[in-house]
């Protein structure tokens, strides 16, 4: 919809141009921005004028995804197939049709921190860096995990602006596996969780979707399934919104997480997941992990 | 800048923060629609260098330089493209609002996409279909055919430039102004359009001390403020009927006490949409907040804030010093005396949700004085008739001087039964003598525009097992907000044909309509019907089952049969309505049954590849629905033989049909043109109509009550047939023809389905969904089984996920992306069948069927979850958390979304 208040756009060319006035935000695929109104808003900078390349290789295997790479691109993402896999669940996780996801940014999903926000889940399993441009020129990083604070709370503060997000070489060659659900087929993620083994046999469960922030549950090794319940049923407070009852998400959560667990620990009949019947001839309804 | 569009080079200049829709929309280009501005429908749709995109969405700036296509560049009536040809084929739209975002989408897709069309579509919206006809498309099924006579599959008239984005809907069309004028129709009013936004309500409950609108009115572009100081006292009520004291005056235009949070306070009148929604924040409103009730219950109390104390009973307020808009308690035989003789009782409490309408295009008014001074409106109504007196009335005007029109509406389903946005156009047409448009945004669809009626609905039902029902006693609540607005009809028709259906003894019923600070509720389809036939159907069910009977049996059992009366509780049967003809009730219960008993084993075959603890069940509902509103519904048609120029060129029209009802997807005109091509002997392509326009004269109560074609379509019928005799007898070329819709029949659906439950995660999932529609003679069966599906899929929206959550009075979730309609591959695919009936009361035999299909489906769904599961949903929407601790023995939590 249009910004009613908005009096400028400015294409940002190089970093200075970055430099905020007041009123002025960011602007990348614009996809949630020109969604609701904003009040305040008066002036943008597209951030897409600085032309960072989408996707580049990191010494180690890595990877940098621009905070501006479309999220379209996650699937095609030169990754290992276990990561690669996990890019496209991840995208296809989000209430954004295909449409969207040519536009809507990496960088973006991240920084509207949202529970449900799968850019943030997807950085969050693979131990993703943030790289943030600090106002006076410098830089800082911080785990992904940690930039999401809560429900539209981040913490960068004004002026400072999401570069990329970084990825190493030994993360995207983890093995992964992902479960959502939510209320409707296709809706936005009640609960949305990646698991991730290792090659030294670690296991890192991140839990999004059913918490205000992601969280990340740590094993050294592939956990019992009591001490993986017992880990995640203090992961709470369980998120509230429209789109899942906490006591729904709690339960939910728990029932994913130990589906993450088998199937990681390459437990048979199990890996069918909640979604595991979309092979049933015009079933509807499909909970979306395998849409 | 410069854009291409369609092919047309463009010199424009963007707005910053404008988006490229509207940037589209102010350079003319309609083909590009709005159902959300929000990205979430796709309706604004177009290709942008090649890659699809929803250009309400994109920043207009990021345009520069690129090609832009629509659907209309896509292709032409005369030379569409072939998923528009497809679109046309399939039938695959009914308003076809969103239609020109899903060609434009569709022709993007790549084979692997249309191999997935769930994850391709689900950006796509269609409230009206249901999908399978949009699949239908994207596979090349045609099902639709040019020259069809009644009984075989028209196509609608206006099919070709739907497809193509040509077709006017409400705001589609240059402003007024823009043409030569002034001539009839065109404005005679100086000045480019102006925009209305309304400054609203943040209290439930205020009144208002005082309101300070110099700083907007010193705002750029603004041109008037409009407060209750300028509106007209009278009071009336938005909800439209053929008799205007069926409900209650207690609406003021703009009111110095606002009762529901969001009702309008003050109407900015602004060069721009911007400038009015700019200056509305400037509007300073002083207020004395009152205390607010937001529970039916609480609302009775003694001592209750009181929303409507002020008016008196006579306005059409049973109760004004209760908060009761209306109320009935009325028993035949004696229900406590045959629950006690029967074998069984079951009692239980149903409750349901609030409900948006959703239709694509929101409501939207156009008005301007033309040069005869009239004051005329283009809008998106379903009852321009009746607006069109309403607004004389307020006025104080002739309605002469008053014309009301529709274009093509984008979707209505009771939501354009109402007046919400002509009264303010026309208080600033005539204050500033200006063209003035009012657009409603999606929010404003959820926050203002009203809602289906939430119920809570108690039911006993008692019965012996012979299989005879002995006793139904339905107690029915209902939140009807702020305002009255079909507050007193749903709550009679929500008791009505739900207990007339069955032939009982001992009834008895209590219904009553509450007043809250909650936002209004309104005409949904069904009228009351679906909440209260989820209630009895789920008791039924029940009841059969507590006395070991089956029970479709028990239906088959206790359903009324022809000529039986058609009464609730009244001792003297009704007159007006009979149950006429064969039994489509019987034969609607023997085809869904024989429809499930066929699938039993395909089905048990899937079944068996469900996961470990998914449990199994089938359900089936019934429901029955008069086949016109009480008390009247008329309407006038006229056809005259035209004098082709070239009567030679086939495609020339040679009738000219003039009807007041209102298309918006019901398919009405397709019908209207069916039936006047087969009395006069031509096809349907040869039949012009010229519709919904006051300025036409005639008369036409509205297109609400399923009415569209056993009353415009009688009349159509009747002045077609009675031309056709005219001119064979060397005659007048021009006949008219009216009718009253005084007498009335009923018409039944049985709804089947079988589900599978998953008890762990509390998923439903569809596995077979059937429905037969005792339609009387089907004169259009694509178009009917598109209505049957299209009900059926919004009754799968409100029975599974759909919710408008209120809290403290206040919307929560007022955007798509927060609301959970069904989207491409949500639903399951319902089966359609016919059952073999004819009606003496409707064109050619037909009755009415579109609300109806509706009805049956909740209660099917709950009763199959129940028959799954072991226990039984009472709640709607049959979310999966109210599924998971229903099947896990969970309490509900309070407060839950």
């Amino acid at each position: 919809m249009d910004l009613i208040e908005v009096g400028s756009v400015r294409v940002a060319r190089t970093r200075d141009d970055l430099a905020l006035g007041p009123g002025e935000h960011l602007l990348a695929g614009g996809t949630w921005l020109y969604s609701e109104p904003q009040r305040g808003v008066t002036g943008l900078v597209d951030l897409t004028g600085l032309g960072w390349d989408p996707v580049e290789s990191l010494p180690g295997g890595g990877l940098r995804l621009a905070a501006t790479c479309p999220i379209a691109r996650l699937h095609e993402l030169p990754a290992p197939p276990s990561a690669a896999a996990l890019a496209r669940e991840c995208a296809d996780a989000l209430l954004m049709s295909w449409k969207i996801q040519a536009v809507a940014t990496v960088g973006g999903n991240v920084c509207m921190a949202l529970p449900a926000g799968a850019m943030t889940a997807f950085a969050t399993a693979l131990d993703g860096e943030a790289v943030i441009w600090r106002p006076d020129g410098g830089e800082r990083r911080e785990p992904v995990a940690d930039l999401v604070r809560g429900p539209r709370t981040t913490t960068l503060r004004r002026g400072e602006v999401l570069r990329a997000i970084d990825l190493t070489g030994a993360a995207l060659g983890a093995r992964f596996a992902v479960r959502q659900l939510s209320l409707a087929p296709r809706g936005r993620s009640a609960a949305l969780l990646v698991g991730r083994r290792d090659a030294d046999g670690a296991v890192a469960l991140t839990i999004t979707g059913s918490t205000p922030r992601p969280r990340v549950l740590r094993f050294a090794s592939p956990p019992e399934p009591d001490a993986l319940a017992e880990a995640v049923a203090d992961a709470g407070p369980w998120y509230d919104d429209v789109h899942g009852a906490p006591d729904w998400r709690a339960a939910m959560t728990a029932r994913l997480a130990e589906q993450l667990r088998a199937e990681l620990a390459g437990e048979s009949g199990t890996t069918a997941g909640p979604s595991g019947a979309g092979d049933v001839p015009d079933a509807p309804g499909s909970s979306g992990a395998d849409s | 800048m410069r854009l291409t569009v369609d092919g047309q080079e463009r010199e424009v200049t963007p707005r910053a923060g404008q988006v490229l829709r509207t940037l589209l929309r102010e350079a003319g280009v309609t083909s590009v629609k709005k159902g959300c501005d929000a990205g979430d429908c796709g309706a604004c749709t177009v290709l942008l260098d090649g890659d699809p995109v929803h250009s309400c969405l994109v920043p207009a700036h990021r345009a520069e330089g690129r090609e832009v296509v629509t659907a209309a560049g896509l292709g032409s009536p005369d030379d569409p493209h072939p998923v528009q040809e497809a679109f046309l084929a399939a039938g695959g739209y009914q308003c076809g609002f969103c239609t020109a975002g899903y060609v434009v989408t569709a022709s993007a897709l790549d084979d692997a996409q249309r191999e997935d069309l769930p994850r391709a579509l689900k950006g796509n919206l269609c409230r009206c279909t249901g999908y399978r006809a949009i699949r239908d498309a994207i596979e090349g099924v045609a099902s639709t055919e040019a020259g069809a006579l009644p009984g075989r599959s028209a196509r609608p008239p206006a099919g070709a430039r739907v497809v193509t984005g040509r077709e006017e809907y409400t705001l589609d069309g240059p402003p007024p102004g823009a043409g030569a004028g002034p001539e009839p129709g065109e404005p005679r009013s100086t000045g480019g359009l102006l925009h209305l936004a309304v400054v609203t309500s943040p209290h439930a409950h205020a009144r208002i001390r005082a309101i300070d609108a110099r700083a907007a009115l010193g705002m750029p572009g603004v041109v008037a403020v409009l407060t209750h100081a300028d509106a007209p006292d009278t009071l009336y009520s938005t909800g439209r009927h053929e008799h205007r004291t069926d409900d209650p005056a207690d609406t003021r235009m703009l009111d110095d006490v606002v009762r529901f949070r969001g009702q309008r306070v003050a109407a900015v009148v602004a060069e721009s949409v911007a400038a009015a929604e700019r200056a509305r924040d400037a509007v300073v409103v002083d207020y004395e907040p009152l205390p607010a009730v937001f529970d039916v219950d609480a609302a009775r109390e003694p001592g209750a804030p009181l929303l409507h104390a002020d008016k008196p009973v006579a306005n059409g307020i049973d109760g004004p010093e209760r908060n009761v808009v209306a109320e009935w308690h009325a028993e035949r035989g004696d229900v406590a005396a045959a629950e006690a003789a029967a074998d069984a009782v079951v009692a239980g409490t149903w409750t349901t949700a609030r409900v948006s309408h959703a239709a694509l295009e929101t409501h939207a008014t156009r008005g301007w004085l033309d040069a005869e001074g009239r004051l005329v409106l283009r809008t998106s109504s379903q009852v321009p008739y009746l607006v069109r007196d309403e607004l004389a009335l307020l006025f104080d005007r002739d309605p002469a001087t008053v014309r009301v029109f529709t274009a093509r509406v984008g979707g209505g389903f009771g939501g354009k039964q109402e007046l919400l946005t002509e009264d303010l156009v026309a208080l600033a047409v005539l204050r500033t003598g200006r063209p003035v448009q009012w657009e409603f945004t999606r929010e404003e669809e959820f926050r203002r525009a009203p809602l289906r009626h939430p119920m809570r609905v108690r039911v006993r039902a008692s019965g012996t097992r012979a299989g005879v029902l002995t006793s139904l006693a339905v107690e029915q609540v209902m939140d009807t907000g702020a305002y009255g607005n079909h507050g007193r009809g749903v709550m009679y028709h929500s008791v009505h044909e739900s207990v007339a259906a069955y032939r009982c003894d001992n009834v008895r019923v209590d219904a009553c309509s509450v007043y809250t600070n909650n936002p209004p509720s309104g005409a949904f389809r069904g009228y009351g019907l679906g909440q209260v036939i989820f209630a009895i159907e789920s008791a039924i069910d029940e009841l059969a089952r507590e006395l070991g009977v089956d029970p479709v049996a028990f239906r088959r059992r206790n359903v009324i049969v022809p000529g039986d009366p058609v009464r609730v509780a009244e001792l003297e049967p009704p007159s007006d309505i009979a149950y006429e003809g064969a039994h489509g009730a019987g034969q609607c219960l023997d085809l869904v049954e024989a429809r499930l008993e066929a699938t039993a084993g395909e089905d048990a075959v899937a079944a068996e590849r469900l996961p470990e603890g998914w449990r199994v069940g089938e359900g089936v509902a019934l429901a029955m629905i008069a086949t016109i509103p009480p008390r009247g519904h008329r309407a006038t048609a006229r056809v005259r033989a035209l004098d082709p120029s070239d009567p030679d060129d086939a495609g020339a029209p040679l009738y000219e049909v003039e009807v007041g009802t209102a298309e918006f997807g019901n398919g009405s005109t397709t019908v209207h043109a069916q039936l006047a091509a087969a009395a006069l002997g031509t096809t349907p392509e040869r039949i012009r109509i010229r519709q919904s326009d006051t300025g036409l004269g005639g008369y036409d109560t509205g297109a609400y009550g399923s009415t569209g074609t056993v009353v415009a379509g009688t009349a159509v019928h009747r002045a077609a047939t009675r031309l056709a005799e005219q001119l064979a007898a060397g005659g007048a070329r021009e006949a008219e023809a009216d009718h009253d819709g005084l007498r009335r029949t009923v018409a039944f659906n049985v709804h089947g389905v079988r589900v599978a439950v998953d008890p762990a995660s509390g998923e439903v999932r569809v596995l077979r969904s059937v429905q037969a529609a005792d339609a009387g003679t089907v004169l259009n069966p694509e178009q009917l089984r598109g209505q049957v599906e299209g009900g059926a899929a919004q009754a799968f929206g409100s029975a599974l996920t759909e919710e408008v959550v209120v809290r403290d009075g206040a919307v929560v979730n007022a955007a798509f992306r927060d609301y959970r309609l069904p989207k491409f591959g949500d639903l399951p695919d319902t089966e359609v069948l016919f059952a073999d009936t004819s009606s003496g009361l409707g064109p050619l035999g037909a009755k009415s069927m579109s609300e109806a299909p509706y009805n049956p489906v909740a209660p099917a769904l709950a009763n199959a979850i129940r028959d799954a599961i072991g226990l039984r949903p009472t709640a709607l929407p049959m979310r999966r958390d109210r599924i998971w601790r229903l099947a896990n023995g969970i309490p509900e939590p309070p407060g839950v979304h």
